[in-house]
């Protein structure tokens, strides 16, 4: 069975809740070795999607992830703002018009996303960014068998191990890499937003 | 946290709101998204000239909104860059026929919001990206030096061309010029707190200053004991003199910026140290600002810049500029 606009709109609340409640260990996890913005960012970004998926619901899993995708370009800032929004509107453009997405389309999605990202972005895996989460999910995710939800939890399962593996990095991009070495010791807040989003849509997939 | 807000959430909104009421002769504010726009915008067959990056920098970038230096000026969240629909609004408001040039600072925020607002703009878009804080290696190992102090120069030489009618291809020139010429470093004596988080972002013990610090309170390279005047200048000019290098025989503009919290007298002082230390080195100071231009909200320190001078620069820097924070020959 595959999920539909509605659960795919219910994983994307479960996610807004998801970061409210982890907004100050992202603010922390960021004032560590950035500029304390990603925490407040992502839910300022996240109130906005869920304001707009009460006014305006879509009626397809794609359009769910284009409106997520603008409103996220539109609200965030920082670089959050356009690398989230840059991976959920090639997710998007991934799934089609599908009414409903079944695991090779999510998996295909989270691929989307990361190419996305990779293009917005420019880091490799290494560079202490949100790509050392989500390049083990989409791995994951592809050799995944069974469900969407036990894909997208194998994509979670990744991701936490990959934002794991941040803390001993030395940043190569963004504004930790000002830091130099002294941006070791500390994980990567866009690799712990990552993994969090992901456990979220894979727990909400659980459950529906 | 003991600040003059009401919430930490509206604290650029209620900004903004004073700002239109202290200067609608000069600017009208747009809040939704938030864009500030020279009044008389747009100004036909000019180019347009915006910027842009967090709050909490003030008077960059709102403050030098005017006659002479920038068309638009787009406000993100304490320190923290704008999106990219607050830009492309910025372009069709200020576009006035001659396309605009967006001067955007090296921050991988800031660079990827203006980035996708020049692919979503309808006019004619250039971008200037400024990197000149020599506190940051630029390496592929890094995101690239900071624009710091050198973008209060740049917008307003390149403010005063576009005022004299230069076309999109020679402000973007001469803005890489100037990008080419101008260094900067800073340094803090205590850290700056950001509303929405409520503590300082690092620590500094009583004893100690912090070289090569950024202006979003972000940490620096290093820490060392606080020392004299003197020996916190040159701790910023040195590396700034050999970056370039500067040399003997060279004209510059020598901007002594305060970081927000640091008075007036203590900036003169280390204005006047400076000044003996670049005559000391056969280095001609031509042009000076000082003041806090560039600030990281009540940060006390101080950043140095200076810009290596041609006869065009000196001349579009000494332009009449009408704008809340920079203004003469008006």
């Amino acid at each position: 069975m595959g999920c539909t606009a509605a659960d795919v709109v219910a994983a994307l609340r479960a996610a807004a809740a998801v970061v409210q409640e982890h907004r100050d260990e992202l603010v922390r996890l960021d004032q560590a070795i950035g500029d304390a913005d990603h925490g407040e960012n992502m839910k300022r970004g996240f109130t906005a999607v869920l304001s707009r998926l009460d006014t305006e619901p879509p009626d397809t899993p794609g359009k769910v992830l284009k409106l997520v995708a603008t409103t996220l370009i539109s609200t965030v800032g920082g670089a959050a703002g356009p690398l989230y929004g840059t991976a959920f509107l090639r997710a998007s453009a991934a799934v089609g018009d599908a009414a409903e997405l079944d695991r090779d389309t999510v998996a295909r999605a989270l691929q989307a996303a990361l190419d996305g990202v990779f293009a917005r972005g420019k880091a490799v895996v290494g560079d202490k960014t949100m790509v050392d989460a989500l390049t083990p999910a989409v791995t994951a995710a592809a050799s995944a068998e069974g469900t969407v939800a036990a894909t997208l939890s194998a994509a979670a399962d990744a991701a936490e191990e990959g934002a794991s593996s941040t803390v001993p990095m030395v940043a190569r991009k963004g504004r930790a890499s000002y830091l130099g070495e002294r941006s070791a010791g500390h994980m990567d807040p866009g690799a712990r937003s990552t993994a969090l989003l992901l456990r979220a849509f894979a727990d909400a997939a659980a459950k529906s | 946290m003991k600040k003059i807000i009401n919430d930490p959430e509206t604290v650029v909104q209620d900004a903004l709101r004073g700002m239109q009421a202290a200067h609608s002769d000069l600017l009208t504010v747009h809040y939704d998204p938030a864009v500030v726009v020279r009044a008389d915008a747009p100004v036909r067959g000019k180019v347009a000239i915006i910027s842009g990056g967090g709050s909490g920098h003030e008077p960059l970038h709102g403050g030098f909104v005017g006659r002479g230096m920038l068309d638009a000026a787009c406000p993100g969240p304490v320190f923290t860059s704008p999106t990219s629909d607050q830009v492309v609004d910025a372009v069709s408001r200020t576009d006035g026929g001659a396309g605009a040039l967006l001067i955007v600072k090296n921050y991988t925020g800031d660079v990827l919001n203006f980035e996708m607002a020049a692919e979503l703009a309808e006019s004619e878009v250039r971008s200037v990206v400024i990197d000149d804080d020599v506190a940051v290696k630029d390496s592929l190992f890094t995101a690239g030096r900071r624009g710091v102090g050198g973008t209060v120069l740049l917008e307003k030489i390149v403010g005063a061309a576009a005022e004299r009618g230069a076309d999109l291809a020679a402000c973007e020139a001469l803005s890489l010029r100037v990008i080419a010429s101008v260094r900067s470093m800073g340094l803090a004596l205590t850290a700056c707190t950001v509303p929405h988080v409520g503590s300082p972002s690092f620590e500094l013990a009583d004893d100690e200053m912090e070289i090569g610090i950024g202006i979003h309170g972000e940490p620096g390279r290093q820490k060392v004991p606080a020392g004299t005047a003197a020996e916190m200048v040159s701790a910023l000019l040195d590396p700034i003199l050999e970056d370039l290098p500067f040399a003997s025989g060279d004209r510059v503009l020598l901007f002594t910026n305060g970081m927000g919290g640091t008075p007036l007298l203590e900036l003169y002082l280390a204005h006047g140290i400076a000044e003996q230390l670049l005559a000391d080195r056969g280095i001609t100071v031509e042009r000076r600002l000082v003041g806090p231009y560039i600030t990281s909200l009540e940060m006390q320190g101080m950043s140095l810049t200076l810009l290596r001078l041609d006869d065009e620069m000196v001349e579009l820097w000494d332009a009449p500029v009408h704008t809340p924070a920079l203004r003469w020959g008006v």
